[in-house]
């Protein structure tokens, strides 16, 4: 996905395409290891210099039945001598380990693009599976494009029978040997890989060995090999940078560190209440490991019970945080209310998936905009911010502890499965550079006299830990009385109270920055707005579309709730709007809502991102 | 519970400015004046108390204490008494919670919360019947009960709470009564108690289920339909004419006669707090099969607490190490661009 630690520069904006960006897509069976081969074909990469973008794609089933075209599992990886903004429209080069993956990618692989098959894996039994006939091997069916098929699984055999592994164990190797090959092509370093297989396997060396074996055989058969002409070794030069450190960061990673940078320059302690789901997972299995950075971490019963806990955590005067995906979101609205209602700072992600109930687990959308921004009973505003890419979420993590904290007030923040699980180069960000929000406790009784439910020039009401002498109060779900807190159900202090809820979390805009044309001009044809992990696609259209002389600009809306308050007046500059979104036209509703404003969707839900090509052909659309 | 000097307070000073508002006559004023009346005893300081209550009648009760409260959400106090203890394991954190605020919409966090062990104290006021909203039949409610929900009575067969308790792993179990003067003792040997203290107390609704309790707690009945556990003491009731006696072989508790306070020969057993087998014959005793209730601690056998293991997990994974948000991001497989490399 987009490499948002760095915008285009006007340069590169005005540029025709990369030229130099190669898309390869390694595909197999669940059990073949290909989420592992694309992750460390992406880490060489990155210390290539050259700028990526990957989308790793798997089956919710940890192993599905093998070599059904179900139990495919693929990554792709876009990299270049350029900006990456998407993990690429077509593979040039597409790996199939077996019938299936070779059946589910190849209508994708670019014309003339390249086939490495196993054909070790094309025997009759798995040609059935994946409901071939005959096999595409022999039969011409891919004569489109260029095809190398050679016995990977005979070949990684023979390159572990000196470390005696078993016939089972010596295959498991096979994705080594594929990456080897891989990185001979495009002139990789093996180093990264070899300490990487040494450190995995410090328990079992001759594991590591074997490893070690086949991935450096895969290496010498491309250099080695007569092979026909399609195999020649690609060079892609670094891509351009701003000088300093980079890493490579997954979105569950920029996250996680987010969060505890948040609670570091809030000067408070981070607690976790977290329940397993796909895709939110790894920012608990993170965030446990970071203990001495004051977060302490507790996987609860059930996601009610993860909220619930963040919000006792709260209360207690941490900053507490629970994250989950949509189904797990459900669960907590109820809780979530109870935030609202007793003005707690909480934070909620949310690593959004296919839906409605389970879905496509790991699969991903971003369909639950409405559930974040209208989701729960009663009149309910929360705060809501959406990240745009991996290294974004880092910045976004900060966004939403700051304005928890200062405002006293539930905060959603939005990320998807796209976003969690892919990877991008992150320039690492200097963090003395943030201006810390310490949190500020109420620790004495004011010269005004104590009130739980007074409020500060933001309306956010103090914040008092229990075990603070003078200043024992009671809170909870029932209408609060204006001040006091005390319980009130009169008419006129609801109207108040409703209205005070609203117009803190409406003030929140004043405290936000503006919106920004992301690419092109303020006003114009047409603006293309969108949010949250379309940036990359979203973003390369619109460059190419202006470098066809086009009049087309990118909006990226980060703040979703309450939007940047100059986002009406900048949308009603353009004739047009078009709203892509990988679901059925939500924040297109709430923008023709908020703004009266003719906003046009632009829809997918297939559970993959949008390729470049298809937002292109509706700019195409709008302004022939 | 904590480790503060002891202070002096009076009732009077647990005692908020806010009108109480159960039904005339109901159970939870005995209950509230009986904690109120406790926590002097205590000599725990107001402002490191917490009381957090779920929904239900009795879960109004933390706005009655003058000290730190959380009404919550329907069955979610033990979830959020977890996160208040593990952020600040120092505070005294009260739950306030009824048979249907624990044992069925919440049922899955007392579950939870008991076999962590979150040292806490849990009330939960029993009435067989969903009082706010109106009288509908309750998971503790015997077959049979008719209610706005089940006119012709209810045909599901009902929970034990202390039962749920034990199985659930809790390590000290108690009952008390409402109006009963042992409550005070009950709640005292709860907060002395480290670890999760487990307490139902038999609380009459006076409009939805009035008298439910009557057969073992009208004086009439009570001595002979109560036996008041203490830990070391012979198991009596009845002013000593009675004891509960183990018979060894069928493994079942047996009623005996005392005779001249000559318990011993009768075979009545002593009350071992710490022996779960007798805690779960005890809890399981019903006036229907001729038993007296067991009350006051049934149970009671101390483990390590939740909190208390994560905080030294915390400690011991933190040692060493010195937090630097700096390396924390730079953390994993880096490299140094050092200038823009020319363009091609």
């Amino acid at each position: 996905m987009a490499t948002a630690a760095r915008e285009l520069t006007p340069a590169e904006a005005s540029a025709h395409p990369a030229a130099e960006s190669v898309v390869v897509r390694f595909a197999g069976d669940s059990g073949d290891g290909m989420q592992l081969t694309g992750g460390q074909f992406t880490l060489s990469t990155a210390l290539a210099g050259n700028d990526l973008a990957t989308f790793p794609d798997f089956p919710a089933e940890i192993r599905a039945p093998q070599g059904t075209l179900f139990g495919v599992s693929a990554f792709q990886i876009n990299f270049g001598s350029t900006a990456i903004e998407t993990a690429g429209d077509e593979p040039d080069v597409l790996i199939a380990m077996n019938p299936a993956a070779l059946k589910t990618n190849v209508g994708a692989l670019k014309p003339g693009g390249l086939i490495i098959a196993d054909e070790g894996e094309f025997g009759a039994r798995n040609l059935a599976k994946a409901g071939y006939d005959v096999s595409p091997l022999t039969d011409g069916s891919l004569s489109k494009w260029q095809l190398l098929s050679f016995n990977i699984s005979q070949l990684t055999m023979d390159s572990v029978k000196p470390f005696g592994l078993g016939n089972k164990e010596a295959l498991r190797c096979k994705n080594m040997w594929t990456l080897g090959l891989a990185l001979w092509m495009f002139d990789r370093s093996r180093e990264p890989i070899v300490d990487w297989l040494k450190a995995k396997f410090a328990k079992a060396p001759e594991l590591a060995e074997a490893n070690i074996a086949a991935l450096n055989a895969g290496h010498a058969y491309g250099e080695t090999a007569e092979l026909s002409a399609p195999l020649k070794q690609h060079h892609i030069a670094p891509a351009p940078a701003e000088a300093g450190l980079y890493r490579t960061v997954t979105g569950a990673e920029a996250i996680s560190d987010g969060l505890v940078a948040g609670a570091q320059l809030a000067g408070i302690k981070m607690f976790f209440g977290g329940y397993p789901i796909t895709p939110a997972s790894a920012i608990l299995h993170h965030l446990s490991r970071l203990k001495e950075y004051g977060v302490t971490t507790f996987q609860a019963e059930d996601e009610i019970a993860a909220i619930a806990s963040a919000i006792g955590a709260s209360y207690a005067g941490q900053l507490g945080v629970t994250s989950s995906s949509g189904p797990g979101i459900a669960l907590k609205g109820e809780a979530m209310g109870l935030a609202v209602m007793t003005e707690l700072p909480l934070v909620i992600v949310n690593s959004q998936r296919g839906g409605p109930s389970t879905g496509l687990p790991t699969k991903t959308e971003q369909s639950d905009l409405y559930q974040s921004v209208y989701g729960r009973n009663g009149d309910t505003p929360i705060p809501v911010i959406a990240a745009r890419s991996p290294a974004d979420a880092f910045e976004c993590a900060i966004e939403a502890v700051r304005i928890a904290t200062q405002f006293m007030t539930p905060v959603i923040l939005l990320t998807d499965g796209y976003i969690a699980n892919a990877a991008e180069p992150w320039k690492v960000p200097d963090m003395s550079s943030y201006a810390p929000f310490p949190v500020k406790y109420l620790e004495e009784v004011p010269a005004s006299g104590f009130k739980p439910y007074g409020r500060d020039e933001k309306l956010a009401r103090p914040w008092v830990k229990p075990g603070t002498p003078g200043l024992l109060h009671r809170i909870g779900g029932i209408e609060k009385q204006v001040d006091t807190g005390h319980i009130d159900y009169s008419p006129a202090n609801h109207q108040a109270m409703t209205d005070i809820r609203k117009a803190k979390v409406d003030g929140i805009a004043d405290h936000v920055p503006e919106q920004e044309v992301t690419l092109g001009n303020s006003g114009g044809k047409l603006a293309l707005v969108g949010w949250g992990s379309t940036f990359g696609p979203i973003h390369q259209a619109v460059r190419r579309q202006r470098a066809k002389g086009r009049d087309v600009s990118h909006i990226h809306i980060r703040h979703i709730w309450p939007l940047p308050k100059n986002l009406g007046a900048l949308l009603k500059g353009y004739e047009k709007i078009i709203v892509p979104e990988m679901n059925t036209g939500q924040l297109k509703t709430v923008l023709r809502d908020q703004y009266l404003v003719d906003a046009r969707p632009l829809t997918k839900v297939s559970g993959q991102p949008f390729r470049i090509a298809e937002i292109e052909a509706a700019i195409e659309s709008a302004l022939s | 519970m904590n480790e503060m000097t002891p202070i002096k307070t009076t009732p009077k000073d647990w005692e908020t400015d806010q009108e109480v508002r159960w039904c005339p006559g109901c159970g939870d004023y005995a209950v509230l004046k009986a904690v109120q009346r406790t926590m002097p005893e205590l000599g725990v300081r107001p402002e490191n108390t917490v009381f957090i209550s779920g929904i239900g009648c009795s879960s109004r009760f933390p706005y009655y204490m003058e000290t730190y409260g959380f009404h919550t959400i329907h069955g979610r106090a033990p979830a959020v008494a977890t996160g208040v203890k593990l952020a600040n394991p120092d505070l005294d954190v009260w739950i306030i919670t009824g048979d249907g605020d624990a044992l069925s919409i919440g049922g899955n966090h007392t579950m939870h919360l008991l076999r962590r062990n979150l040292d806490c104290q849990i009330l939960l006021f029993n009435n067989e019947i969903y009082g706010l909203t109106k009288g509908q039949y309750s998971p503790t409610s015997r077959v049979g009960t008719r209610s706005p929900s089940t006119p012709f009575g209810s045909v599901d067969r009902s929970a034990s709470p202390c039962a749920f308790a034990l199985g659930s792993g809790a390590r000290f179990i108690a009952r008390g009564i409402d109006t009963h003067k042992n409550l005070p003792q009950v709640l005292k040997a709860a907060h002395g108690h480290k670890g999760a203290s487990f307490v139902e107390i038999y609380q009459n609704c006076i409009v939805y289920n009035d008298d439910v309790f009557a057969p073992f707690t009208e004086k009439a009945n009570a001595s002979a339909n109560q036996v008041w556990l203490e830990n070391g003491q012979p198991i009596l009731f009845a002013g000593g004419t009675k004891g509960i006696h183990l018979d060894r072989y069928a493994l079942t508790l047996v009623v005996v006669d005392v005779v001249d306070g000559k318990w011993k020969e009768a075979g009545v057993i002593v009350h071992d707090e710490t022996n779960k087998g007798v805690a779960q014959m005890l809890i399981d005793m019903r006036l229907e099969d001729g038993f007296p209730m067991a009350l006051g601690v049934i149970y009671q056998d101390p483990a390590p607490t939740f909190e208390g293991a994560v905080i030294e997990q915390n400690l011991a994974a933190s040692k060493g190490k010195t937090p630097n948000l700096q390396a924390l991001i730079s953390k994993g497989q880096t490299w140094q661009v050092d200038k823009e490399p020319h363009r091609a």
